[in-house]
């Protein structure tokens, strides 16, 4: 079948797609869009986390016809083409990416973190990236990050530290 | 494969007819992953996202009716208010990724035993309104599990809404499992109080063939409450009242040894589950009266 969905901010057309197939498999196979990580395959692991009409879904759940006219939003479209988005910068700067694997995931579902609740609190981050699965970092650097993202977002002028 | 995607439930009636082997699919979190695992792959799949009507929630006659497409991050968000059993369980569930796409409907249509939604909805007392080309009728809840992943709709039938009672007093929900997040429950417990009609209601998870009340407890700790006077006084529960309560609740029961747990451990958390579930929601139902007073 063909689909059509608006793809950080473009609208793609891909022919061909198997009614089975995920979201997931659509942006890395066939739109050349492998930031989103295909892991488990069973929304356990958030490494596939996208954005879904606005909200943080897992691709991988996602049938490709049901992404039919919907906007989707992935980790590719987060930075603009001079600089890093702050969230992906604070990542980069806490040292919280090691392997990397798990980071695109990560770096969407912060990024809704932190756009819905400015500087959530630790236990806030906690709930809201518990399922985003890290096996490298030990998740203290990530927590770092997501504070770091949040005062710089909370005061774009102030954040001379780059 | 036929994907099929129809625009109301009109047309989701017909499709559902003309394909009774149709596997209907919402928020994809339990359907997607028999696909992504190859253990499913059904003729047709029937997209429900498109059906607006679906993704609505009403109250009336003293009960919410939430469509079928509702997300559990939308129970929790907008309903927690009144259906505060239903919404605690829904926080148990995945990760705010999941709460974003699952849906009770989906819950229900699954059937598992470990369905997080079950033991809140059998607690409160609910009704599956089910819907086919045929027509629509309403199964109550008790009717509804007919076994494990089986439940009592008919080929053709569709879930449209279900419909929980608008809580008359405290509800509570406890789940354990090998951890806080992103788990599959271990053993699960839900507990309502309804004091308009001086009853209990309870719902086991996780352990039995399928989701089930603990009809011996609710009888137990309504008569206790009763032949007391407590539902007026809202004096403390006696200690001997709550054991005996979590030993009636374990006794219903029917757990398997699997990977996640024993059964013998499942029967001692649920006991340990249901006075912890009681003694919170009888704080709670004492503190409603000094806030009333």
């Amino acid at each position: 079948m063909r689909l059509t969905c608006t793809v950080n901010g473009t609208e793609q057309h891909v022919d061909d797609v198997w009614e089975g197939e995920s979201l997931l498999y659509v942006l890395r196979e066939r739109m050349g869009l492998p930031g989103s990580k295909n892991a488990c395959e069973q929304g356990e692991c958030g490494s596939c986390t996208v954005y879904l009409d606005g909200l943080p879904v897992c691709a991988c759940l996602v049938a490709a016809g049901q992404a039919e006219g919907r906007q989707v939003g992935t980790v590719e479209g987060l930075a603009d083409p001079e600089s890093l988005h702050p969230v992906q910068q604070a990542f980069l700067d806490a040292g919280a990416v090691q392997c990397g694997f798990c980071t695109p995931g990560l770096l969407v579902a912060t990024h809704d973190l932190i756009t819905r609740q400015g500087r959530p609190s630790d236990a806030e981050t906690r709930e809201a990236l518990a399922g985003n699965l890290c096996r490298c970092t030990g998740y203290e650097k990530i927590l770092d990050a997501v504070r770091l993202a949040a005062d710089r977002m909370a005061e774009p002028t102030a954040g001379g530290d780059r | 494969m036929d994907f099929l995607q129809p625009a109301t439930w009109a047309e989701a009636l017909e499709a559902k007819a003309a394909h009774p082997d149709a596997v209907p699919i919402a928020g994809g979190t339990d359907v997607m992953v028999g696909l992504n695992f190859g253990h499913l792959r059904p003729a047709r799949l029937l997209d429900l996202t498109r059906v607006a009507d679906l993704r609505d929630w009403q109250v009336a006659d003293g009960a919410v009716r939430l469509g079928a497409a509702v997300s559990y991050a939308r129970v929790i968000s907008e309903l927690g208010d009144r259906l505060p059993g239903l919404a605690m369980a829904s926080r148990t569930i995945g990760s705010p990724q999941i709460r974003n796409r699952g849906t009770v409907a989906g819950n229900l249509a699954t059937a598992s035993p470990a369905g997080d939604a079950h033991p809140a909805l059998l607690a409160a007392g609910a009704g599956v309104e089910v819907a086919s080309a045929r027509g629509t009728r309403r199964i109550p809840i008790d009717d509804f599990y007919t076994g494990v992943k089986r439940n009592a709709m008919d080929d053709d039938e569709l879930i449209a809404a279900v419909h929980v009672a608008l809580p008359s007093g405290p509800q509570q929900y406890s789940k354990i499992g090998t951890r806080n997040a992103m788990v599959i429950a271990v053993a699960a417990f839900g507990l309502a109080l309804h004091p308009d009609r001086r009853a209990v209601g309870t719902g086991i998870g996780s352990a039995a063939p399928t989701p089930r009340r603990a009809p011996a407890a609710e009888e137990f700790l309504a008569g206790e409450l009763d032949s007391s006077g407590l539902w007026e006084s809202r004096a403390e529960l006696p200690e001997a009242t709550i054991a005996r309560f979590g030993e009636l609740v374990a006794a219903a029961a029917a757990p398997i040894d699997d990977v996640r747990g024993s059964a013998r451990y499942r029967v001692h958390a649920l006991s340990v589950m249901a006075r912890r579930a009681l003694t919170w929601a009888w704080a709670d139902y004492r503190n409603s009266a000094n806030q009333g007073a």
